[in-house]
């Protein structure tokens, strides 16, 4: 969660809000800087599909930051509760309130004591009710597609109208709509109905040159040299049709052990010793280890 | 590419609406399902954006319209053409797809079977019913009418599920103490806990995932095991996958899940693009297995592979996927029609080579063979 320092100008095109983002450190292409302005511009929520590790989540955490607004993140999972999700009554304090106003001797009034027990202190707000109560905000929805589809439903219902309805004590509802980022690994298809109340990207792998100016902006005290030699050792490991690509994230990772074993570019013998950095299979470590050393490092 | 302004100066000055409208139904031939809802999206991004700049038109569109990687391809020649002011193109004519169901299901048998056939239908099973024999005939030695008469019989299969426990409880009189319940209940006597309340793991379906083999050696049997699919679908539309495999992979779980077994088979048939094709069914495995299968679609499924393991690839490639198949899915059922006939032995490459990945191999030949692979699938 970011704390906003002073009230950012919000961006006023696409263009803007790119600059913007650099400043943050998060380089997107006119493609994801159109995405994001729509979607801060028309209030529709933003569908970000792509490998793991293109930079889905930290897109969200970027537009935190350039808007000044604060971040809450719900990760998803199968078997995810509309209590873990929305908000739960802190029933260990309820109950504690009620013990605590019995020792008082406070019995007469039993309904005033009823009407105190659904107070809003005792209720614990999720992150979905924290983005909508604490507005304007950002909503970070993560992986969307490891939730089930009952959860799905009720976040359409939430995402038409950003409103939550507690019976015991009213309906919240955001005073700017929150700018929501939904994420997802396609390890499932998302429900229509869902996709289409978005904005939808697909995000690639980044190109060569914008793969190295960020593990610049990133990783200040790599090297040039090495960056240059850690995206284009990447690429090629993408080419190679592995089971699982090597992403940015994996690519930071590589360039940090890299820098921290104090390698100042990248040779057959250091890339050998922190292929674990990259390459997250068996498989794929022994298919690049048969490669001819040159290879990798042409 | 011509920008929007440019465009609609071309067409006697229409407005942008109007532009807009004729590229979604331009889209919409194309293949992309481009709704009402996300055409007026696509419009009020526009307003947001620069109308005159083609890159913003594109951008809006795309963020709008598309809602897979599947359609991003078909989306950017749709607005190539369309801005460029070319005719729409459909993708594929009815005509072609009806063609493409009638050779799934071929009007001769295939040779060689015929007679084994005929033992198979001795005078003592010709005084049942005839729904009765038709169950237990192999699938591909029917003439058109009893194909019919089966089809129909296929409408009462209802695939059951395998089950798994689940993260998520649900109240019960046995299991671990469900705090929220007990202390909720608590409060309703003034705070007092009288009796404990008890929660228990809420069974939830297994996912299961068909790859149905396509390709010309799979032809006479293709049509009933789609139908299979599609019965499955409908028993289970959350939690049932459908991939059709040949020289390619093409997801038809979407077009399955129409409720009219026929419409389904049509809307599948049009959807798929290689049928009555070669095999490479180790290519394609990956193909799946990369896009879907390691993501999350195969993790802990029963995954169903119907084909006959004619393979025109190599069959390392077959063996090295099965094996990394069965890593990921709970079990692996491999059906093979084939299997049903007498003195069947897998001696096919593919076969061989993926038989040690396999943990269920059945036969699925005829009706009561398939009712059987239902009962696997469920036990699986």
């Amino acid at each position: 969660m970011s704390q906003p320092t002073a009230p950012p100008s919000a961006p006023t095109d696409p263009d803007g809000l790119a600059e913007a983002l650099r400043g943050t450190g998060y380089l997107p292409d006119e493609g994801l800087a159109t995405a994001a302005y729509l979607a801060l511009a028309m209030h529709r929520p933003l569908f970000l599909e792509g490998e793991a590790g293109v930079g889905k989540t930290a897109l969200a955490h970027a537009l935190a930051e350039v808007t000044g607004r604060p971040m809450y993140r719900l990760q998803c999972y199968e078997g995810l509760e509309a209590s873990q999700a929305l908000y739960d009554w802190d029933f260990g304090r309820q109950l504690l309130h009620l013990r605590a106003a019995e020792a008082a001797g406070a019995g007469g009034d039993t309904a005033q004591l009823e009407a105190g027990l659904y107070d809003r202190r005792f209720l614990l707000a999720r992150p979905l009710l924290q983005a909508l109560e604490d507005s304007p905000s950002v909503l970070l929805v993560d992986e969307v597609d490891r939730a089930d589809d009952e959860f799905e439903a009720f976040l359409l219902e939430l995402l038409s109208d950003f409103t939550i309805s507690i019976p015991e004590l009213g309906t919240v509802r955001a005073a700017v709509p929150p700018l929501v980022v939904l994420t997802s690994n396609r390890t499932r298809e998302v429900h229509d109905a869902l996709k289409r109340r978005c904005l939808y990207h697909w995000l690639e792998h980044p190109d060569f040159d914008r793969e190295v100016a960020i593990l610049r902006s990133r990783l200040p005290q790599v090297t040039e040299d090495l960056a240059r030699q850690v995206a284009r050792a990447t690429a090629k490991l993408r080419s190679l049709d592995l089971l699982k690509p090597p992403g940015i994230a994996e690519a930071m990772d590589w360039a940090t052990a890299l820098h921290t074993l104090g390698a100042r570019e990248l040779d057959p013998d250091t890339a050998a010793r922190t292929l674990g950095a990259v390459l997250k299979y068996r498989e794929d470590t022994d298919r690049v280890h048969a490669l001819t050393r040159g290879a990798l490092f042409g | 590419m011509t920008s929007l302004a440019f465009a609609a100066g071309e067409r006697r000055q229409r407005d942008v609406v109007e532009v807009v409208l004729g590229f979604a139904r331009t889209l919409r031939h194309a293949g992309v399902a481009a709704s009402p809802d996300r055409v007026e999206a696509m419009l009020a991004a526009v307003g947001h954006l620069d109308v005159l700049d083609p890159g913003d038109v594109y951008w809006a569109g795309r963020l709008t319209l598309c809602g897979s990687p599947d359609d991003l391809d078909r989306y950017e020649a749709a607005f190539h053409a369309w801005f460029a002011g070319e005719a729409p193109r459909r993708s594929r004519s009815t005509a072609q797809q009806e063609q493409r169901l009638a050779e799934s299901a071929p009007l001769s048998a295939p040779e060689g079977d015929g007679s084994e056939s005929e033992e198979e239908a001795p005078d003592l099973k010709a005084a049942a019913s005839e729904a009765e024999v038709l169950r237990s005939r192999d699938v591909a030695d029917l003439t058109v009418a009893e194909r019919d008469q089966l089809r129909r019989l296929f409408a009462l299969l209802v695939p059951a599920a395998p089950m798994r426990p689940s993260r998520r409880r649900r109240p019960d009189h046995h299991g671990g103490v469900d705090m929220a319940r007990t202390i909720r209940h608590a409060l309703r006597d003034g705070g007092e806990i009288t009796s404990l309340r008890h929660r228990r793991p809420r069974p939830r379906p297994r996912r299961v995932v068909l790859l149905v083999d396509v390709s010309g050696s799979m032809s006479p049997y293709a049509d009933a095991l789609l139908r299979f699919a599609h019965a499955a679908v409908r028993a289970r539309p959350s939690s049932t996958e459908v991939f059709t495999i040949g020289t390619r992979l093409t997801r038809v779980t979407r077009e399955l899940r129409l409720r009219d077994p026929d419409k389904a088979l049509a809307a599948s048939g049009h959807a798929i693009p290689d049928w009555s094709g070669g095999t490479r069914i180790g290519e394609v495995l990956k193909a799946f297995l990369d896009r879907w299968g390691q993501r999350g679609t195969a993790r802990g499924a029963v995954v169903v592979v119907c084909s006959d393991g004619w393979e025109r690839g190599g069959t390392e490639l077959l063996a090295e996927q099965m094996g990394r198949l069965q890593r990921l899915a709970h079990s692996v059922v491999w059906v093979n029609p084939h299997k049903g006939r007498a003195g069947y032995e897998p001696l096919t490459g593919g076969m061989q080579a993926a038989l040690p990945a396999v943990d269920h191999f059945v036969a699925g030949h005829s009706l009561a063979a398939f009712e059987q692979l239902a009962g696997v699938i469920e036990r699986a």
